[in-house]
């Protein structure tokens, strides 16, 4: 973890309620893909944890959905400096994911596949890309998944654009190696309860320091209790224990 | 430069400023960031006799100025306490640390403390009466005097190391409580723990917390701590160590002029994880613009 100043390079909305914004800065703690950082907003007490999107040895760049005030009040920066705790969280591991890693991202859960995806075919493995929204307005980055060598399925609920269903429909008939997946938790226990293979989760919640410091955001494993914040938010399928 | 240190309960302290129990785990977590040899010491994690997972999730809401937290004493239990953490501890931190206790029944306070008693790196037994966030604990020992004064007393009995009394501020007259565990052997006070609070989401109807209220703390509590540590000060003899909001040097000053021995920093670790670092890097500096010679001096001195 490191506390740094980043500054806003550009915030641009991206889909509904969907905004994208490029900060540069210290990356050092930024390498591994499924990272979080937590920016502090002014006006605002507690920080925000936002999923890394992608990052380089200087830009790291965040997806993130307008769901309060916070994340509201973020949206309408265009400039200016943010104090940011970077490099949280544990991030996935490449190195159990075979040869055809089957990534699966949901709203706004979509984001950290796109660093994944990029290293996974870095390292030459053939990722494909299954992502699932409610309606068309909400689809971002079909297009850059796609530049980057993926095969895609996009599915929307509605049927307003891509496959009509949900994420596990599209998992149908599919062979892969393994599962990456991130999104809301109801379809990341839809996507343990129809996965063939291993995998690994990554969880959401409300957290309060984000490093590991308060048990805000504690769950419990079949390894004992884990900080999602700390811990996770990756978790391994095989340690998951559904409770709500 | 000013002098820093201070005594509590016969301990010497390099400077007052020790991080508060739940904000900073059981401190290695945070030795990761800076050394934390130059703090006072700090407040372990909210320890029980049997490990605890706490309340369900959501346990977290944002508040101007502060935030509510409805953790419910998650912890590993003092066996695994004494087994696993302190000596994790021992590798990163030289100095004596508190040991916060919480309990069920009298009988839990005494178990739980006369284990820790025997561990030589603890220096303090911090007795939390005042948590707000579990069912038939904590804060329900710490609402009447007599229980609390039952408490403290039970635990002395086992222990030879300074007893804080942690103190809850959900109270109808804290200096009460205060005077009754001073009566019942306790070798200081500690206060405020958090004030109940509750955020409701307008969308859903919903508490945004899954225990529906929890622990208000930060910022926006200071002056309600800062006036029930004066009040407590006036009225016993033993130390007061304060604690709500504080979040800079300033703030430590302010508290140890209305009778603070020492100063816990809760919420403000969670918020800028370097936060003691930084108010004891600018302690100095305060007491010089202050005129402050020595801090020890100041405690009380609000006129």
């Amino acid at each position: 973890m490191k506390q740094s100043i980043f500054s806003i390079e550009s915030n641009e909305q991206i889909a509904k309620n969907v905004y994208r914004m490029k900060l540069k800065g210290d990356t050092e703690e930024i390498k591994v893909p499924g990272k979080f950082i937590d920016i502090k907003i002014e006006g605002f007490f507690l920080r925000r944890p936002i999923s890394v999107c992608d990052a380089d040895k200087d830009t790291v760049t965040i997806i993130y959905k307008v769901v309060g005030k916070g994340t509201e009040a973020l949206s309408r920066m265009k400039e200016g400096k943010l104090d940011i705790l970077s490099g949280l969280g544990n991030g996935y591991d490449l190195t159990v994911s075979g040869a055809k890693p089957l990534l699966i991202g949901g709203g706004a859960g979509v984001p950290p596949l796109y660093m994944l995806a990029r290293k996974l075919i870095g390292q030459g493995k053939k990722a494909e890309v299954i992502i699932g929204f409610n309606k068309k307005e909400e689809i971002f980055y079909e297009n850059e998944f796609k530049a980057l060598g993926a095969e895609v399925t996009v599915t929307t609920a509605d049927g307003s654009y891509g496959k009509k269903g949900y994420v596990t429909d599209a998992m149908q008939g599919k062979e892969y190696s393994y599962i990456y997946t991130c999104g809301p938790e109801p379809m990341l226990k839809a996507v343990y309860n129809a996965s063939k293979t291993s995998g690994q989760y990554s969880f959401e919640e409300r957290m309060g320091c984000g490093f590991g410091a308060c048990m805000g955001c504690s769950c419990k494993t079949k390894y004992g209790n884990k900080r999602i914040c700390k811990d996770g938010p990756v978790l391994f399928k095989e340690e998951i224990i559904w409770e709500k | 430069m000013g002098e820093m240190k201070v005594n509590l309960c016969g301990i010497t302290l390099d400077n007052p400023v020790i991080p508060a129990s739940g904000t900073f785990g059981y401190g290695y977590e945070f030795a990761e960031l800076y050394d934390i040899n130059i703090l006072g010491t700090f407040s372990f994690k909210g320890t029980t006799k049997e490990g605890r997972f706490g309340n369900p999730t959501p346990r977290i809401a944002e508040c101007t100025g502060g935030m509510i937290n409805a953790v419910g004493l998650q912890n590993p239990g003092v066996d695994k306490v004494i087994e696993e953490e302190l000596p994790k501890l021992k590798k990163c931190f030289n100095k004596k640390v508190m040991a916060n206790v919480s309990g069920f029944s009298v009988e839990d306070y005494a178990y739980t403390c006369e284990k820790l008693d025997k561990c030589e790196q603890v220096g303090w037994l911090e007795v939390n009466v005042s948590c707000p966030n579990v069912h038939g604990g904590g804060m329900s020992f710490g609402t009447s005097a007599e229980s609390a004064a039952r408490v403290t007393e039970e635990v002395k009995k086992v222990t030879r190391k300074p007893v804080i009394v942690k103190l809850s501020p959900n109270v109808t007259d804290i200096v009460t409580i205060a005077k009754a565990c001073e009566d019942a052997g306790a070798d200081g006070i500690s206060l405020i723990n958090t004030l109940v609070g509750m955020r409701i989401d307008i969308r859903t109807r919903k508490a945004v917390i899954a225990n529906k209220t929890g622990g208000f703390s930060g910022p926006a509590i200071f002056p309600v701590a800062l006036g029930a540590v004066y009040r407590v000060s006036k009225s016993v003899k033993i130390p007061v160590v304060g604690m709500g909001g504080v979040s800079s040097a300033e703030d430590v000053i302010e508290m140890m002029l209305a009778g603070a021995t020492a100063v816990e920093v809760g919420t403000a670790n969670l918020i800028n994880p370097y936060a003691c670092r930084d108010i004891i890097r600018d302690l100095p500096v305060a007491m010089d613009k202050y005129g402050i010679g020595s801090l020890k001096e100041i405690t009380g001195g609000a006129v």
